[in-house]
């Protein structure tokens, strides 16, 4: 299949293989260049690994670039910082990094609702903080709940929060931006009065003693439970993988050649095997501290359930039509006002997960969360993986990646002694950067074709 | 073809807004596997008629009648219930999805509650292929890398997917290129060869007389001419749609 690779297909300037009409010799500006069509879809093009490095070259230079230049960014972050810093590629420091990046993490995975939307959420922080202070003034004293039920009540709180936000802003056609603008203020006044409620709080911290909770971030796996959890895993991806490629071929669609899927699960077993040998090297000084903390299978899940509800099921197609063209969605029959009230909602319940997270790593919830800066930071992540600020585009791997620069970032120079302002000043730059080459590449893209 | 009844007939149909009368006791008839151009001057009504059939607005007066049967067409729902489905000018396809996914839009399928990607796939791929538009090996590529006549056959690869009787098709070809239109054209042939009724509303009067069986033409709201196509000439066409009568024509 080289030739539809490389040549112009047979059908001639007609891609879409119609009678071909040797007389229409001007293409339209606006026909495909067939060469264009076939750069986009390597995966279905490509029928061995030598065409599908080349379909997948061609992507990248056509602006498709795909996770590639942030994984790159990420791997130079981490040779600088190894080599200004010999504490950065440590164990402590790298599980201290995964743990200090769950919450921006999920915080963006909650803001991509809102940006596949083309919208945005300002609120998620507090809104967040909210549901997670609730949640543990319920299983704290004096109100000594069960830790699952206070959970449940203080999520369903943030989404109950994320569907009224999300009815005013479908219902009365308010921007998304001022409605949650709003919720940043009022939210925040909404946590307060929480902390001034619950007669558990001391000087406005919640402090955490049930242990599920603060052991979601402090608690580890023992070893073994880890290497074990990793092979299921890595076991339940691969046979998936193959037998949806195999399964493809077998119905006649197109589909990657089996030795990329392979190479695809190789390559997440080795990365899983690092990570899981890392985590369960001793960390600690004087007590043994191994294994792999619960919270990056907890983000591991998350991240399953937040890819399968936006990439297969009817709802996370919506999300993503509505994103492009709501006019397109809504004469397809999609109940639009429902769909997005929906996701708003999800939106603020994921939000609540970060900020239990959050809770669960300091040990505590105060009146002082700083809500107005962590969306910011959680839109900073959601961008800097690779989601799209104008709706329509963006996978939950994206604020996973770009959460792990910001924390990679924060991490490194606080080891480098650099202060807060150099660290803000140098998340800006990789925020600028990040985009810039993102929208520079797409741009060569799009004038490079045709 | 013409020995069945119309599929959609409209009997002095008139729209009212305000003091503006859209349209003034229109009748109008599409019969299945007959492609009906629907021509008439900016103003002259062909929006509003084909809203009217598309369930957008509901007329003031008069009878639409589907199958032979009165039907109130109340909703988009309502028309997309009976089979009439409206391709416009600005397409409405999704840019971020692919064509599968665009033409499955709304009416996905579903498999152990999720997206069932390959029944859809094939389905699609099977719609195209029987249209001609042989696209097969990249269905998976975003709809925002097609050019405006790909666009337009996914558009009408939806249409017949979800099982169109009629289609209405909004000035497909307007712009278009020379091969774009050509391909258009084709596909438009082919769906009515299928049996199914098409309605086109085009400016260009080449392409009505390339595709059209019948030519209904509107003026200031009124209709002034409908019948076969073979019983008109361009320079016919042109009169009524310019000053609402023909001097020069029996037909009408």
């Amino acid at each position: 299949m080289t030739d539809t690779i490389d040549e112009p297909t047979a059908s001639g300037e007609d891609p879409a293989g119609v009678e071909l009409h040797p007389a229409d010799e001007s293409t339209p500006a606006n026909a495909l260049a067939p060469d264009e069509l076939v750069v986009l879809v390597p995966d279905v093009l490509a029928d061995s690994i030598g065409d599908y490095t080349r379909a997948w070259w061609k992507r990248i230079r056509s602006g498709e670039s795909g996770a590639l230049p942030i994984i790159i960014g990420l791997v130079v972050i981490c040779i600088f910082f190894e080599v200004q810093s010999s504490a950065f590629l440590t164990a402590t420091n790298i599980v201290n990094l995964f743990v200090q990046a769950a919450f921006i993490v999920l915080l963006g995975m909650a803001e991509l609702y809102a940006l596949i939307l083309s919208e945005i959420d300002l609120s998620v922080g507090f809104v967040g903080a909210v549901g997670a202070a609730i949640a543990m003034a319920l299983i704290e004293a004096p109100q000594n709940w069960p830790w699952w039920a206070g959970v449940i009540v203080g999520l369903a709180a943030c989404a109950v929060i994320g569907a009224f936000q999300g009815t005013i802003i479908t219902r009365l056609k308010i921007p998304s931006f001022v409605v949650t603008l709003a919720g940043l203020l009022g939210w925040q006044g909404v946590l307060i009065y929480v902390f001034d409620v619950d007669k558990g709080a001391v000087g406005g911290v919640i402090t955490i003693s049930n242990n599920v909770i603060s052991d979601l971030v402090s608690g580890n796996m023992t070893p073994w439970a880890g290497w074990i959890l990793l092979v299921v895993l890595v076991a339940l991806f691969g046979i998936t993988s193959v037998l949806k490629t195999t399964r493809r071929r077998a119905q006649g669609l197109s589909a990657p050649p089996l030795s990329i899927t392979l190479l695809t699960v190789g390559a997440v077993a080795v990365a899983g095997v690092v990570l899981v040998y890392i985590c369960n090297l001793n960390r600690g000084a004087l007590t043994p501290v191994e294994g792999v903390p619960w919270v990056i299978p907890f983000l591991l899940v998350i991240l399953v359930l937040q890819t399968v509800l936006l990439g297969r099921t009817k709802l996370g197609r919506y999300t993503y039509a509505i994103g492009a063209s709501p006019e397109a969605a809504r004469r397809a029959g999609i109940n639009v006002s429902l769909v997005r009230t929906i996701a708003f909602a999800l939106c603020s319940f994921t939000a609540g997960l970060a900020a239990i997270v959050y809770a669960s790593r300091l040990g505590s919830i105060s009146v002082g969360f700083d809500g107005g800066t962590y969306v910011l930071y959680a839109v900073a992540a959601a961008v800097i993986g690779g989601a799209s600020l104008f709706g329509g585009h963006g996978k939950p791997i994206h604020p996973l990646l770009g959460g792990l620069v910001i924390a990679t970032l924060t991490n490194g120079l606080a080891l480098l002694n650099i202060s807060t302002a150099g660290t803000d000043i140098a998340t800006a730059v990789v925020l600028l950067v990040a985009v810039a080459v993102d929208s520079t590449l797409r741009r060569r893209g799009r004038s490079g074709a045709v | 073809m013409t020995d069945g009844g119309p599929l959609l007939e409209l009997r002095g149909v008139s729209k009212v807004f305000g003091a503006v009368r859209a349209l003034n006791g229109v009748d109008f008839t599409a019969y299945p596997g007959q492609v009906t151009a629907l021509a008439g001057d900016n103003g002259a009504g062909k929006s509003v008629t084909i809203k009217t059939i598309s369930g957008l607005w509901e007329p003031t007066e008069g009878q639409i009648l589907w199958e032979g049967r009165p039907v109130h067409l109340r909703s988009p729902n309502d028309a997309e219930a009976l089979g009439i489905t409206t391709i416009y000018q600005d397409l409405a396809l999704c840019d971020n999805l692919d064509i599968v996914q665009n033409m499955f839009l709304g009416h996905e399928r579903m498999r152990h509650h999720l997206l069932d990607e390959t029944t859809m796939e094939l389905a699609a791929r099977k719609t195209l292929s029987d249209l001609h538009v042989t696209t097969v090996r990249s269905i998976r590529q975003p709809v925002a890398s097609l050019s405006g006549g790909q666009r337009q056959s996914v558009a009408v690869a939806k249409a017949v997917m979800q099982a169109a009787k009629l289609v209405i098709m909004d000035e497909p070809t307007a712009a278009l290129g020379v091969a774009q239109t050509r391909m258009v054209l084709d596909l438009i042939r082919r769906l009515s060869h299928q049996g199914t009724a098409v309605i086109l509303i085009s400016h260009n009067l080449n392409d009505v007389f390339e595709v059209a069986d019948r030519i209904s033409i509107l003026y200031l709201g009124q209709m002034v001419a409908e019948g076969p196509l073979a019983d008109f000439d361009r320079q016919v066409v042109v009169d009524y749609m310019t000053t609402g009568e023909s001097s020069r024509a029996a037909a009408g």
